[in-house]
């Protein structure tokens, strides 16, 4: 291939990603705009508070209590190799408040979530709803979005808090069951090691993954193409973009909380 | 009135309309008939601005309609879709009382139900049928139920789109006989795209037919038998041979 034409490939790929990124900004902005202007619908609201928080708590807690109890186990183990067995407790409780809580309900939200918004929208798409959404003079980003938004950032950093929660119990049952660590010790070292700042920037990681994992649901799920391979590569693209999106801001808010 | 004016649109190479343009006066029934993928429903959802033409225009009542309150220009109408549309996650009686739940139009709920009840009595459906759900409809009743729901708000223009395909005979002459009626007692303004000849002589006051992106051919339905148009007469006839060719 010769240099230009290289050149030139370079040049569209970019100018694709940022006309992406662009309209995807666009679209936020206009869900936002959507969640504090009336009328407000909810019904809708409700559905999305249970759909996305409430019946997202099984997944959550399971994904959690094992990724606890094989991070006590992994610390224990690489720990006795200079003596710093005691450890656990806090490197437990701080791997998962900081980082693998929100981190693993970002993705399993990614997985259950958004994936589940894009499929319905786009469906949606493909057989006229939405259209039928306009012509009934009702806004589809106010009606089906705007509630699926605000439902992800108000749930997501409470399942982020109870994840992070049960992962510390997970890590706490394998450190007292297994490893021979004093119950009140454990529970007191992870109370004296955790401070504000990691509590906050858990839940702050929390809202601003669960706003990506509906934005993207949504976003893909309204430019959907055509027939069922339409709503099948709506769905596979807002998963991955929403799985990218969220290593990508965990990367910068971790930056922002703890290098600064 | 309606008026299209010079309406083009292509999806990438498909250039599907080629300078249309169409006028339905104000409490007529119009019925657009043409061959299948020939952007019946592309143009009435232009004309909704459900989808933008490439150009060309549309005029409501003299005003075009890309222009002004939009909330305003979707109350007038009420739209069958061709697929029906419903939407799956509320009940039969939701989706046809839809509009008088929220917004401008909104009435307590026990009175949106009587409305949409006495609608789907009107399309022919039972009251029992508005606690289902559409995905446990037939094809044909889930059709009825868009029906309704395009009807419920008493739109002053209502487009339909295939509205009898899929119905028993019956079943279709009770919705040729609705759509009539929706013309002459309540004066509405209506569009309705079909393939049964039956309903284009029972719906129409003035016929159109679409070929190759343009209106070949529009006038009286008492005119469109000697016509002399060759691509209306094989059309109407449903010959094999014409200067419509078959494979398309
Ligand atoms: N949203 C769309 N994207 C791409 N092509 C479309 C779209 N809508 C319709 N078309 C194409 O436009 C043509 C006319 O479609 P349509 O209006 O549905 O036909 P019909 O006259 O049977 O109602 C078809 O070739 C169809 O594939
Ligand atoms: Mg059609």
């Amino acid at each position: 291939m010769n240099p230009i034409a290289a050149l030139e490939r370079l040049g569209h790929a970019t100018l694709g990603s940022l006309a992406l990124v662009g309209r995807m900004t666009i679209f936020a902005l206009s869900a936002f705009s959507h969640i504090l202007r009336p009328p407000f619908y909810p019904r809708e609201i409700a559905m999305a508070l249970l759909n996305i928080g409430w019946l997202s708590l099984p997944v959550v807690g399971l994904t959690a209590i094992f990724t606890g109890g094989a991070l006590a186990l992994q610390i224990y183990a690489g720990g006795s190799r200079f003596n710093a067995e005691s450890v656990v407790p806090q490197i437990v409780a701080i791997g998962m408040v900081r980082e693998l809580g929100p981190v693993l309900v970002g993705l399993m939200i990614a997985a259950r979530v958004t994936s589940s918004i894009a499929a319905e929208i786009a469906t949606m798409k493909v057989t006229e709803q939405i259209d039928a959404l306009v012509t009934l003079s009702t806004h589809p980003v106010k009606y089906l979005i705007a509630p699926r938004v605000l439902a992800a950032l108000v749930m997501v950093p409470f399942l982020v808090g109870v994840g992070d929660v049960i992962g510390i119990a997970g890590g706490y049952a394998v450190g007292v069951q297994n490893l021979g660590f004093n119950a009140a010790a454990y529970l007191q070292n992870t109370v004296d090691f955790l401070e504000m700042r990691d509590v906050v920037s858990s839940l702050a990681k929390g809202a601003a993954f669960g706003v990506i994992a509906a934005l993207m649901g949504c976003y893909y799920g309204m430019e959907s193409g055509r027939g069922a391979q339409g709503v099948g590569r709506a769905t596979k693209g807002s998963v991955e973009a929403a799985a990218i999106l969220i290593l990508a801001a965990n990367f910068v808010l971790t930056g922002v909380f703890f290098s600064l | 009135m309606i008026r299209m004016e010079n309406i083009h649109k292509s999806f990438g190479n498909n250039h599907v309309l080629r300078g249309m343009t169409l006028e339905v006066e104000k409490g007529t029934s119009m019925v657009i008939i043409g061959g299948s993928g020939t952007g019946k429903s592309v143009a009435l959802k232009i004309i909704l601005g459900l989808i933008k033409p490439d150009s060309g225009r549309i005029l409501v009542d003299g005003k075009d309609a890309a222009t002004g309150d939009r909330d305003a220009f979707l109350a007038r109408f009420g739209m069958l879709f061709q697929g029906g549309a419903l939407f799956d996650s509320l009940s039969v009686w939701q989706n046809v009382a839809f509009r008088l739940l929220r917004g401008s139009l909104k009435r307590p709920p026990e009175e949106a139900r009587a409305v949409a009840i006495e609608k789907l009595r009107r399309v022919g459906l039972k009251p029992e049928v508005a606690d289902l759900f559409p995905a446990e409809l037939s094809g044909g009743m889930q059709k009825r139920v868009g029906l309704a729901r395009a009807i419920a708000a008493e739109p002053e223009i209502i487009f339909f789109d295939e509205p009898t395909t899929g119905l028993d005979p019956i079943m279709s002459g009770v919705i040729n006989e609705l759509i009539r009626e929706i013309v002459v007692e309540m004066g509405a303004t209506a569009i309705t795209i079909t393939h049964d000849m039956t309903s284009v002589r029972a719906i129409a006051d003035n016929v159109a037919m679409l070929h190759d992106g343009v209106i070949k051919w529009t006038g009286p339905v008492s005119e469109m038998d000697n016509s002399g148009d060759p691509y209306l007469d094989q059309f109407i006839h449903g010959r094999a041979e014409g200067p419509i060719e078959a494979v398309r």
